[in-house]
C-alpha cells in the first residue's frame, strides 16, 4: 500500500513551525505553562496530519491548534477562564473582516468560524485545531454562523 | 525560538507512546557512511546512505504514512543489532522487515536474498533461478538496486556471473567494505 503524498514528513513540518508554536504559547501563558501547551499542540497536529487532504496553510492550521490548546490551557488553569484572543495575526484581510463579526461568540464557535472562513480550512482540520470530531467542528461553525446572522437581523 | 532538548525529547517520546509515529527514523554512524535506519510498526522500513536526508524521508512517507519522526528509540533493535555486525560479532539479523508495497516478485526475491549466508556470494542469474525465473537475472538486478534496506538484506553478497562486483546502489566502495568484513574479499 503506498500513500499519496500530501503532506511533508512531520519531522520537517515540526522542525519548520516549532519555534513560532513556542512564541505563541510563551506570549499566551508564559513559560512555565507553555511547555506542556507545546506538547499538547504537536501531539493534537499529529493525530490529524495522516487525514490532512493538503500542505496548504500548515503554519496557519498549527497555529490556530496552539491557540485553541491556550484558550483550553487558560479556561483550565484560570479562576475567571478568561479566553484568549483567537484571531488576526497574519494579517490576511478577510480575517480582519471577520473580527467584528465573530466579536463576542463563545470561543470553540468563534475559532471553527474564522478556521472556516478566514483560513478556508476542511471541517477535519478545523476538529483537529479544536481537539473535536468533524460532526463537533461543522456544528460549531453552523451555530457560529446562525449566531452572526440572528445579531445582525436583531441589530 | 529554540525548544529545550528535554521538551523536544518528552514530545517525541509522548508521540511514540500514543501510537502517533507511522516511522520513526535515526542517523547511526557506520563504518560505511552514515546511515538513516527507519522503522514502522511493522517493522525495520529502511535503511538508507544517501546524504539527501529530505528526499529519503518524502519516500518513508509513501511507504508507511506522513507521520515520520526522528525516534532514536525507534531503532534501537536495528541499532544494536548493525553495531554487532560491524563488531564482527553477529553473522545473522534477527529483525522483522516492513516490505509493504513492494511487488510479490520483489518479496520473493528479496526472500531468498536474506538467504544468503555472512560471507558467501551468488550471482544475479542464480538468484534468480531461486525464485524460479531462471532468465531474470536483469529484473533481479534492478530490485537489487531498489532494495529499500541494503545490509540487514544482503544485496552486496549478490555480484556478476564473473565474479566481478558489477554495482551496487550505495557505491561500490560500500560494496567492497561490506565483502571485506565478511571475508569475501582480502
Amino acid at each position: 500500500m503506498m500513500h499519496p503524498v500530501s503532506v511533508p514528513p512531520f519531522e520537517l513540518f515540526y522542525e519548520e513551525h516549532r519555534g513560532d508554536v513556542m512564541r505563541l504559547l510563551r506570549r499566551q501563558l508564559g513559560r512555565d505553562r507553555a511547555e506542556d501547551a507545546f506538547q499538547e499542540t504537536f501531539l493534537r497536529a499529529l493525530r490529524a496530519y495522516g487525514r490532512l487532504a493538503h500542505s496548504e496553510n500548515l503554519r496557519a492550521w498549527v497555529l490556530t491548534i496552539a491557540r485553541n490548546v491556550a484558550i483550553d490551557t487558560i479556561r483550565r488553569t484560570s479562576p475567571t477562564g478568561q479566553p484568549v484572543e483567537v484571531g488576526a495575526e497574519d494579517g490576511l484581510p478577510v480575517l480582519q473582516e471577520l473580527a467584528p463579526l465573530t466579536d463576542g461568540l463563545p470561543p470553540k464557535e468563534r475559532a471553527a468560524v474564522v478556521l472556516r472562513y478566514g483560513y478556508d480550512l476542511s471541517y477535519d482540520q478545523i476538529a483537529a485545531a479544536l481537539g473535536s470530531s468533524t460532526d463537533a467542528a461543522r456544528q460549531a461553525t453552523s451555530t457560529g454562523v446562525r449566531r452572526i446572522r440572528k445579531r445582525r437581523t436583531s441589530e | 525560538m529554540t525548544i529545550s532538548p528535554d521538551l523536544d525529547r518528552r514530545f517525541r517520546d509522548a508521540a511514540l507512546d500514543l501510537g502517533l509515529v507511522d516511522v520513526g527514523y535515526d542517523v547511526l554512524d557506520s563504518p560505511v557512511g552514515p546511515l538513516l535506519v527507519a522503522a514502522s510498526d511493522e517493522g525495520l522500513a529502511a535503511i538508507s546512505y544517501e546524504q539527501h536526508a529530505d528526499e529519503e524521508l518524502d519516500r518513508l512517507c509513501r511507504i508507511a504514512g506522513p507521520r515520520v519522526l526522528r525516534m532514536p528509540r525507534r531503532v534501537d533493535d536495528a541499532r544494536r543489532e548493525l553495531d554487532e555486525y560491524f563488531a564482527g560479532r553477529r553473522r545473522v539479523f534477527d529483525l522483522t522487515l516492513d516490505l509493504r508495497g513492494l511487488a510479490p516478485f520483489t518479496v520473493s526475491v528479496l526472500g531468498e536474498l536474506a538467504k544468503i549466508p555472512f560471507g558467501e556470494t551468488t550471482t544475479y542469474g542464480e538468484l534468480a533461478a531461486r525464485v524460479g525465473r531462471p532468465r531474470a537475472a536483469r529484473a533481479v538486478g534492478t530490485v537489487m538496486n531498489r532494495n529499500r534496506i541494503p545490509i540487514v538484506l544482503p544485496c552486496h553478497r549478490v555480484v556478476g556471473a564473473g565474479g566481478n562486483l558489477v554495482g551496487y546502489a550505495g557505491g561500490l566502495d560500500r560494496k567492497v567494505m561490506l565483502l571485506e568484513l565478511e571475508g569475501v574479499l582480502l
